[in-house]
């Protein structure tokens, strides 16, 4: 156990920091903005974005150093400063395009992709196939030269703004249904796709419904082998399942909190003062702090190229979770004030508390469910028996 | 940057695993054997004593990672208090000499201060002698000297022989405690000593051996449901089941990091080490309990019986619990120790 970093890597922080220090007034306010397009740019610049991307395809092109990724996300969070893009597209089609596109894809797309001129959604789960993902139905049968799909996805964000979208359809409906399954790139302006937003329980719509009819698809934007779209996107899903979960937003939420118990009263007292409730925000911290340093053991084993296994399946289900439960303490502790949501004088932190509380819900139940999880927790990482596969 | 533990440590949890499986099988511990002789041939005893003094000269995290192996094996040895407190109370002075040989073994009474007094616990130091009632001594049986707090948490040593020692009959039969009873005892101040320092260690190593108890149980409840069979399938086959089991495993990896921190911190962040001994001792006395009542439910009726034996487990870290401040009483070390409320 040594959780110091060797002296190149304190001079890279130094870099870093000296970096958020100079550039931080250049920091954009939105997300989907000209502002957002040109922060990335310059974080690709200095290797803080796409690091490990190749040079080529216009990443920065160094080797992969989870240690000097860490640091460049501890600095940027200890600035307050947005770290680079990570929407669906950087995070899952550009990995998934470099493992198994065509030159001519990665060519195309990964860079505008990198630099934010290029918006993805993902079109994977559909109304009948959700935990079963395989089951999906969304067809796309061929006609010269082209796919035309119809059907329906859900829960796609961002498909309003987005340009293109990376899209699950069913090519041989006689086969398996694993076997049956392509991986398509289309863009979201294709004649015969339909947005509709999908409002959720928070009251704002972060998903949309998306409809396809007769939409004309070119058969050559297939990414991987016809018919091998279950395995592409495997490839992808591990790489979101990494992004949930994340210890770094439990620490934040945790801080948040002490902040407000130490300063908000109740009957003129702090509300750190309440012994009922600092035990329960004690509880919480223990658990922040266990997920925390259990980061730190899987950095480790990623460092060393080990696989951790039953270390790393337990960290979506614990990290949504837990994020789910600082929240609704939050709510508990404000009392009636959690119960505020819209615009009022009374509304403590812009009313995110009680809107997370709804929202990390939703992503205990996406990105594979609470219930999925304890599958493949027990499944793979303690050899229990597999579910029977449903008839396919 | 390296979270995890050395190949040394690797080793070191693999030779006390071995010994300890040959030494004290659960048959063996049924019949009240000691772990004692077997780790001896180890350096156990002295693993935090500096080897001037003839002992290992190691850190709390390899005192851990063999607190660890105790608590799998619901090993009965003097370990927390004899080998871990008192080796720090007892720094600079002639006795670790003794404790690293394994020749002595040295009990700790702390209690009033980990946990808060009990009934009219309390011993008060007058002109270098004790009088009062010290309850729940660590390590009490068979030991030769007591590391004793009076009510000021001022350290104190004393011979066993001018104490009136009392064994208390608890749930785990794996390890004594006692009620002390002193009358104008003769006691050596211990004036170096930190009773925080030495309860911030007893509750770092509490916690890896619940850690170590809790890890076991589960190992013992997916080996038990991939062999029971009802309704036809082994019933490991369930998802109610296997659900139980992936909420044990999601409890305890998160925790054993935790833990392995504090234990770290101890002595690479001195500053820091109250609130982490205090954490992980809290946060595995919450969810061992949780992996000891749902592993033994795995298992069914034969996971009550006493003849799977199961219950050494479960009483082995609802012990844990108890011992050096429970959960609430813990947390609020923490609290204090980061200054959320005054002392």
């Amino acid at each position: 156990m040594d959780l110091s970093y060797p002296p190149e890597y304190e001079t890279f922080r130094a870099e870093v920091r000296a970096f958020c220090h100079t550039h931080a007034d250049r920091a954009p306010a939105s997300y989907f903005s000209a502002e957002a397009r040109a922060w990335q740019l310059l974080l690709i610049e200095h290797g803080y974005a796409a690091r490990t991307i190749p040079k080529d395809y216009g990443g920065y092109g160094a080797q992969p150093d989870i240690l000097k990724s860490r640091i460049i996300a501890e600095e940027f969070i200890a600035a307050g400063l947005p770290m680079g893009m990570a929407n669906q597209g950087i995070s899952m089609l550009v990995p998934t395009l470099l493992e198994l596109g065509t030159e001519e894809q990665k060519q195309r797309w990964i860079a505008p992709t990198l630099r934010g001129e290029v918006i993805w959604c993902q079109g994977y789960s559909e109304p009948g196939a959700g935990s079963d993902l395989a089951a999906l139905t969304t067809r796309a049968t061929e006609d010269g030269d082209d796919f035309v799909i119809n059907g329906q996805k859900i829960w796609t964000s961002t498909a309003a703004q987005a340009d293109m979208i990376f899209c699950l359809v069913r090519t041989e409906a006689d086969k398996p249904k694993h076997e049956g399954i392509s991986y398509l790139i289309f863009p979201m302006r294709t004649p015969g796709i339909e947005v509709r937003p999908l409002v959720t329980m928070t009251g704002r719509a972060e998903f949309n419904e998306v409809f396809f009819t007769d939409v004309r698809v070119p058969k050559k934007d297939i990414v991987g082998q016809r018919g091998q779209g279950w395995l592409v996107a495997n490839a992808t899903l591990k790489h979101e399942r990494g992004m949930l979960g994340d210890p770094n937003q439990a620490g934040t939420r945790l801080r948040a909190l002490v902040e407000m118990m130490q300063t908000e009263t109740l009957d003129g007292r702090r509300l750190m003062d309440h012994p009922v409730w600092r035990d329960r925000l004690l509880k919480l911290q223990a658990r922040v702090m266990a997920m925390e340093y259990h980061g730190l053991r899987l950095l480790t084993c990623a460092q060393k190229g080990e696989d951790p296994g039953l270390a790393r399946l337990i960290v979506k289900l614990q990290g949504c979770e837990l994020n789910h439960q600082l929240a609704g303490f939050a709510n508990d502790v404000l009392g009636e004030l959690g119960i505020l949501y819209g615009a009022s004088a009374h509304l403590r932190a812009h009313g995110e508390w009680q809107s997370r509380f709804m929202f990390d819900l939703g992503l205990i139940i996406g990105g594979g469910t609470a219930q999925i999880q304890k599958n493949i927790i027990s499944e793979r990482g303690l050899g229990m028996p597999r579910e029977p596969k449903a008839a396919s | 940057m390296d979270f995890g533990l050395s190949d040394d440590q690797k080793m070191m949890q693999e030779s006390v695993g071995r010994t300890l499986e040959r030494a004290v099988p659960l048959d063996a511990v049924r019949k009240g054997a000691s772990a004692f002789e077997a780790l001896k041939e180890l350096g156990v005893p002295g693993i935090l004593i500096p080897e001037a003094d003839g002992g290992l000269g190691l850190t709390l995290l390899d005192a851990a990672v063999v607190a660890e192996q105790l608590g799998r094996h619901v090993a009965p040895m003097p370990f927390t208090a004899s080998a871990v407190m008192a080796p720090l109370a007892l720094k600079g002075t002639p006795w670790l000499k003794k404790l690293a040989a394994g020749e002595i073994r040295c009990g700790v009474a702390v209690s009033e201060h980990a946990s808060g007094a009990r009934e009219d616990a309390g011993i008060v130091s007058r002109n270098r002698k004790l009088s009062g009632r010290a309850m729940f001594a660590l390590d009490a049986d068979g030991a030769d000297i007591f590391v004793v707090a009076d009510k000021f948490g001022d350290l104190h040593l004393v011979q066993a022989k001018d104490v009136e020692i009392t064994l208390l009959p608890t749930i785990d039969t794996t390890r004594a405690v006692a009620k002390l009873e002193l009358h104008d005892a003769d006691a050596e101040p211990l004036k170096d000593a930190s009773i925080l320092r030495i309860i911030d260690a007893g509750r770092v190593v509490l916690a890896a051996d619940t850690l170590g108890a809790g890890t076991r149980m589960l190992e013992k409840a997916v080996a038990y449901a991939k062999e029971r069979k009802q309704f036809g399938r082994v019933i490991g086959s369930f998802q109610a089941v296997k659900h139980m089991c992936a909420e044990m495993a999601a409890e305890l990896e998160p925790a054993r990091a935790l833990v392995w921190y504090a234990a770290y911190g101890f002595d690479a962040c001195p500053a820091e080490s109250r609130r982490l001994a205090a954490h992980a001792k809290a946060h595995t006395s919450e969810i061992g309990p949780f992996v000891a009542r749902t592993a033994t439910e795995v298992h069914g009726g034969m996971g009550f019986t006493d003849l799977l034996g199961l219950h050494y487990w479960f009483k082995r870290i609802g012990f844990n619990r108890q011992l050096l401040g429970s959960p609430e009483r813990v947390r609020e070390d923490a609290a204090r120790a980061q200054g959320w409320i005054g002392n």
